[in-house]
């Protein structure tokens, strides 16, 4: 076994809220290093298409009008003291990628230009074509390298590390190129390893998106909040579940049921195609329930909008609409359907993304920090607008990369002993010498996410939520069984398969567990034995801290508001 | 439709290592991809054969292979589209890298080349408060070179790496002329000199594979000829290549057709004496397998030179 130097900022994650921490910490002085379990510009951030939204005060826009937005779309659940940060210091942050290199799309006078996203009045979501994660996540890399900041490639973390205090200390983790492990101490851990779609199943995440980092700071003690709050987004294609980006719509895309109507007009006759995710999603599969859909889809017409404008401003899915689904977009409409697409809920964090809280009203894990898709700050609330996440990341992402480059300077080199290092590896070996018959880890997922996808999605009720509940309990005690047939140690995906599959069950849990426990409908989370939003009793958000063997332990935080009192939310 | 997945596997836990060609049989659907193929084949039938795969949707670069003996990205390649009459698709790893374990490459050199380059914006000064002004057309060209996603795919099929270790690679040139092609960069010349040295932009032999293979559409080669055409305008010192492209151009502009001897002797100069006499063993190949053409290897201006000149004119002025 080896242990790592130790480092002042250790960051699990190279997507684009991790490279962010990263560069930011770096920037403070401290001893960064990265840990990502795929190379960096694999990371699932590459996978936006649509943008990333900011005000630019000095364009006549207003931070107010971008932070009501967002409060809105969250359907009153995201506190709004984040959310002013988040509007607020947009404009820097955009600025900052541009200045690094993003080849942002520019208007004719040479300056950053926009395009407009759902849930909101004005155009302020900046873009690079439709592949503007990708342009975002390849930039933040060129920095990482010009800075030479140490990335642990391929490197899979299996647990957190505490010390004798409770304090964050470092983490395990195993190179998957030689399956050896190693111990990382470091004065702050942050956590920003992404979503958990695969949870779902379809779902438009990539394949790598299973929840590790919840799991792992959930089991070492930090609670999960808001973890019903799953988002569905409208346009998804059959099969794969591969994402259609909202910019088509954005661009001026239609919706359409079997009788060629434009039916959100029925749903939201004033922002239309373009209302908040949750309300177009249901749209949709009310429509779909109701027999005014085709093969379970309803389609999405680009067709007026020309064939130079859809390959210029919207190429990418273009092609994917090509050779996924065999349609030219210039000719024919595609067809679509919700699918889950994002987790709004994670990781409680503060604005400065400590898992902590230094007032200690509530209980966490000190020395940990999160940002990105595996927090929650809470900015999304109970529905995330597009282009919001992306924005997320940077701005949490350097803040957390900051506070704990400062708060690593308060503290003493934290001692640690091996011994976790021994259980992780014993569990390896455990799972690697279980000879078969037995069950295989990609069965159990695809249990574990039709089952999710059938009671935990657009529309949910309690009978169907303690099937899925008592689904997801069978499947934790059958994952003992499951037999791995590779017993290297090289590259040992299925091993691979198994772990994340243990976290993914975790997760689903708080999922459930969540929303169980929500006896009402906002934003996301829709009960249709709750119909209603009920501010009087669930203005608030839902913590749970994980128990052995014992179901979630809930608590509740309230909504933090400043300037905007719920209101009835219309499109 | 029946398929079958001939898989190049490698072993490196076996002792000795141990590489071998295992099929898997499997039913596939008309939509499906030779990725999902593949993760079938990991899900259902044995869960150690490895690869690397995440987005599904050739964005995160990750499934690089070779299919059918050319490189491309598996999660772009429908079966339908690659698997003959009797349903047999040849699967290995890329090429031009080592391999770690089955369709599981060694991506590091692959990294150490693209820092080679420099690669991240060097502005000028300090930088403005507000975002550099670009024109929409330069950005618009960049993001056709940043949508490389760095799969590896044109490196594993470069013939020149195959035959060079040292240069510098296809995604490696794209990624250069990336910064060199933006106006917001400072460091052109410096990139450029960096690129006229030996393994560099001159090292490309346009054999067009990596624009064939680009899953991407970055068309790597056309882009290290455009970063030549930028080093010749901003006088970058002659090499070989700039003075072949001259040497030749020259040739063609005054007689017509082209003078093998003339263009070896212009491009290396007296100077290079050696490298000279050492093409003579290729000249007699040539001509005793009748390559050399039957006028002889020296010549006259073709008839009617002075169309060829007219051309060469009109392109003048249009640029
Ligand atoms: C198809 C699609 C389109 C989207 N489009 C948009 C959009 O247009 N605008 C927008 O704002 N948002 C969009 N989103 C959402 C947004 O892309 C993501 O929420 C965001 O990029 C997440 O970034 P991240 O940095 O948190 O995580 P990621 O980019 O997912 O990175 C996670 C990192 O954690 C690492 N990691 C995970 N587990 C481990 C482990 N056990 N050990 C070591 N490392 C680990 C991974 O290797 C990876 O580097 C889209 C999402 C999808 C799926
Ligand atoms: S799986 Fe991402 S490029 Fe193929």
């Amino acid at each position: 076994m080896t242990t790592s130097p130790l480092y002042d900022v250790l960051i699990v994650g190279a997507g684009l809220a991790g490279m962010r921490a990263a560069i930011s910490a770096y920037e403070q002085g401290a001893k960064v290093a990265v840990l990502t379990k795929v190379h960096p510009v694999r990371s699932h951030s590459n996978a936006a298409q649509g943008g990333i939204n900011a005000a630019l005060t000095d364009r006549g826009d207003k931070w107010e009008d971008h932070a009501f937005e967002t409060v809105k779309g969250s359907d009153y659940l995201g506190d709004q003291d984040a959310i002013e940060v988040l509007a607020r210091e947009a404009g820097k942050d955009i600025i900052t990628l541009e200045h690094m290199g993003v080849i942002f799309n520019r208007n004719e006078e040479g300056l950053l230009g926009t395009r407009r996203f759902g849930g909101q009045k004005r155009a302020r979501t900046f873009f690079v074509s439709d592949f503007t994660g990708q342009a975002l996540l390849h930039v933040l890399y060129e920095q990482i390298m010009q800075a030479k900041i140490p990335v642990y490639e391929e490197w899979f973390v299996t647990s957190l590390l505490k010390n004798d205090q409770g304090h964050c200390s470092g983490l395990v983790a195993f190179e998957i190129r030689s399956g050896k492990f190693s111990l990382f101490r470091a004065k702050t851990v942050i956590m920003a390893s992404g979503g958990l779609g695969r949870v779902y199943e379809p779902s438009t995440n990539a394949l790598i998106c299973t929840g590790d980092g919840m799991a792992l700071a959930y089991r070492a003690g930090a609670p999960l909040m808001d973890m019903e709050m799953v988002q569905y987004h409208p346009t998804t294609l059959k099969g794969k579940g591969l994402l259609i980006t909202e910019a088509a719509r954005g661009e001026g895309a239609y919706l359409l049921n079997k009788q060629g109507e434009r039916f959100m007009e029925r749903y939201a006759p004033t922002m239309l195609e373009l209302a908040s995710r949750d309300v177009v999603s249901r749209a949709e599969q009310i429509e779909i329930n109701e027999g005014r859909g085709i093969n379970g889809c309803v389609l999405l017409d680009c067709r007026h909008l020309g064939r130079s404008f859809i390959q210029e401003r919207l190429g990418q899915i273009y092609a994917e609409a090509k050779t996924f689904a065999n349609i030219d977009l210039a000719e024919e409409p595609l067809p679509i359907r919700p699918g889950m697409h994002y987790q709004m809920g994670g990781i409680k964090t503060d604005t400065e993304g400590r898992c902590w809280d230094p007032q200690g009203h509530w209980k966490g894990l000190p020395g940990l920090l999160a940002a990105g898709e595996t927090a929650c700050v809470s900015l999304h609330g109970a529905n995330r607008l597009g282009a919001n996440s992306l924005l997320d990341t940077v701005v949490f992402g350097r803040r957390a990369g900051q506070c704990a480059a400062e708060y690593a300077k308060t503290i003493p080199a934290p001692v640690i002993s091996d011994s976790a290092v021994q259980a992780d590896r014993q569990l390896i070996e455990t799972l690697l010498a279980r000879q078969g018959p037995g069950e295989r880890a990609a069965a159990l997922r695809l249990e574990m996410g039709t089952t999710m996808n059938r009671y935990v999605s657009v529309f949910r009720e309690e009978d169907g939520l303690e099937t899925a509940r008592q689904h997801i309990q069978s499947l934790k005690a059958r994952w003992s069984g499951i037999a791995i047939q590779d017993k290297g140690h090289v590259f040992n995906t299925g091993m691979i398969a198994t772990l994340e599959l243990g976290f993914m069950l975790d997760c689903a849990e708080a999922i459930i567990a969540g929303a169980i426990t929500r006896t009402e409908s906002r934003g996301a989370h829709f009960r249709t034995d709750y119909l209603d939003r009920d501010d009087e009793d669930w203005l608030k958000h839902i913590l749970l801290y994980h128990q052995a063997d014992a179901e979630p332990d809930i608590h509740y935080l309230p909504v933090r508001i400043t300037q905007w009192q719920p209101q009835v939310r219309i499109y | 439709m029946k398929t079958t997945l001939r898989v190049r596997r490698f072993d490196p836990e076996a002792d000795p290592p141990m590489g071998y060609v295992q099929e898997y049989r499997l039913e596939t659907e008309p939509s499906e991809t030779v990725l999902d193929g593949l993760i079938k084949v990991r899900e259902t039938l044995d869960d150690s054969l490895a690869l690397r795969c995440s987005c599904r949707g050739a964005i995160c670069g990750s499934c690089g292979m070779r299919i059918n003996g050319h490189a491309a990205l598996a999660c772009k390649t429908k079966v339908i589209s690659v698997a003959p009459a009797d349903g047999t698709i040849e699967v290995e790893p890329m090429h031009n890298m080592p391999v770690i374990k089955d369709l599981v490459t060694d991506m590091a050199p692959f990294w150490s080349k693209i820092r080679q380059i420099q690669p991240w914006l060097q502005p000028p000064g300090t930088a403005p408060k507000a975002e550099y002004t670009a024109s929409p057309e330069a950005m618009t060209h960049l993001s056709g070179v940043m949508s490389c996603i760095m799969c590896g795919v044109c490196v594993s099929d470069c013939t020149v790496l195959e035959v060079d270790k040292t240069f510098v690679g296809p995604a490696a040139l794209a990624k250069a002329y990336r910064f060199v092609a933006d106006p917001r960069d400072a460091a052109t010349l410096r990139r450029l000199n960096a690129l006229n040295q030996p393994g560099g932009m001159w090292d490309c032999t346009r054999c067009m594979e990596c624009i064939q293979v680009c899953p991407k559409g970055v068309a790597p080669m056309d882009r290290i000829m455009a970063l030549r055409a930028n080093g010749m305008a901003a006088k970058v010192p002659s090499t070989c290549g700039s003075r072949h492209a001259e040497v030749f151009t020259d040739i063609i502009k005054h007689k017509g057709i082209l003078d093998e001897p003339m263009l070896a002797v212009r491009t290396f100069g007296l100077k290079h004496v050696g490298r000279l006499l050492g093409m003579v063993p290729m000249v007699l190949q040539s001509v005793f397998k009748g390559k050399v053409p039957k006028s002889g290897p020296l010549h006259r201006p073709i008839p009617g030179i002075h169309h060829i000149q007219r051309l060469f004119k009109r392109m003048r002025v249009k640029s």
